[in-house]
């Protein structure tokens, strides 16, 4: 750090940012790739069933599998619009 | 019983080739019976950083296909007998190399030599595929940077589903290698650090490689870094061979370089 530097205003590190960015992406993947090969189907499928009655987002449904000790637990949710 | 060890990292140009030549090289110098083989079907390369390209007749595809036999188309090293290296083919055809092919090509070399490293293409295709395939040991070269460690995980995430190891209900043993380091950027927190890209791939790294203009000039003579006594990238690399036959070797070249009176009070 220079003396130079000292009275330039610093902004957060890239660094810092770089490893928050990955953090996230890499939970996500990784829970991705674990999860079953037909949740992303099922996923679209219920978007289309739900939208034949309520006009939602298209990231308005979110699908999870999570293993809880023996047994999985599929976890749906619907955001509805604001009224 | 030989130890079959990748060398692979998804993204490409990350260091994967000069790795291999160098690692392979570290462990011969140490004695290993060592053979390197090329997976890049149709962009050779690693004969070039080994030095060997004008003596490659016979290819890894020739074997599979059984043009020729084993030993044929072993290169044997101009400085250490005991490393021999097993060019790619330049063939455009990626289906050249089979499953069943590579499986007892390497069942083969298993009698000759202790340590077989194989050198992955980038990617996640069909030769990234066979070179993981097999493995005991995988070493994921990655560099301080977002798309290089992202594709790192894919790769990890693909060697815990998609090897032989896994479905036996096993893992291939990973071990992250740091290339490019640039301790003074990580200061400034440019970089990620050894540490942040520790924490986000959840595994320890065997080796951090200086960013190094040597890495270059040893490719252009067709010598691996490691054999450049004074070079820091080499030393750095003969470090992450021991540690990979078991030793316990302390980490150098990982602190930014001091900076004279001068240079510090002008941020040069």
């Amino acid at each position: 750090m220079g003396l130079l530097d000292f009275f330039k205003a610093r902004p957060k590190s890239t660094a810092h940012l770089a490893k928050e960015r990955l953090t996230i992406l890499v939970s996500q993947e990784r829970s991705s790739r674990n999860a079953p090969d037909y949740l992303p189907l099922l996923r679209k499928e219920l978007l289309e069933v739900i939208r034949k009655y309520v006009n939602v987002d298209t990231d308005a449904v979110t699908v999870n599998v999570q293993k809880d000790g023996s047994h999985e637990l599929l976890e749906l949710s619907v955001t509805l619009p604001e009224r | 019983m030989a130890e079959i060890i990748v060398v692979t990292s998804g993204k490409g140009g990350v260091g994967k080739t000069t790795t291999s030549a160098s690692i392979a090289t570290g462990f011969a110098r140490l004695g290993k019976r060592v053979v390197v083989i090329d997976f890049d079907i149709g962009l050779r390369n690693l004969d070039l950083i080994m030095g060997c390209e004008r003596r490659v007749v016979y290819d890894f595809v020739n074997v599979i296909q059984g043009d020729c036999n084993l030993k044929q188309a072993l290169i044997k090293d101009k400085r250490f007998d005991n490393l021999s290296i097993l060019a790619a083919s330049q063939t455009r055809d990626k289906d050249a190399l089979t499953d069943a092919g590579v499986e007892k090509v390497l069942n083969d070399l298993k009698a000759d030599f202790d340590i077989i490293l194989c050198d992955s293409p980038a990617g996640i295709e069909r030769g990234a595929h066979l070179a993981m395939y097999f493995a005991d040991r995988a070493i994921v070269v990655v560099n301080p940077e977002v798309s290089s460690v992202r594709d790192s995980d894919r790769v990890i995430g693909l060697m815990a589903s998609k090897s032989r190891k896994a479905e036996q209900g096993s893992r291939i043993q990973e071990h992250l290698l740091l290339t490019r380091y640039a301790p003074d950027r990580v200061e400034r927190g440019e970089m990620l650090s050894v540490k942040d890209v520790e924490d986000i791939l959840g595994l320890k790294v065997i080796g951090v490689i200086p960013e190094s203009p040597d890495v270059l000039q040893a490719s252009n003579q067709g010598t691996p870094v490691i054999l450049e006594d004074a070079s820091e990238a080499g030393m750095a690399y003969d470090d992450a061979v021991r540690r990979i036959l078991g030793e316990t070797v302390p980490y150098r070249f990982m602190e930014p370089k001091k900076k004279g009176f001068f240079q510090r009070l002008f941020g040069a």
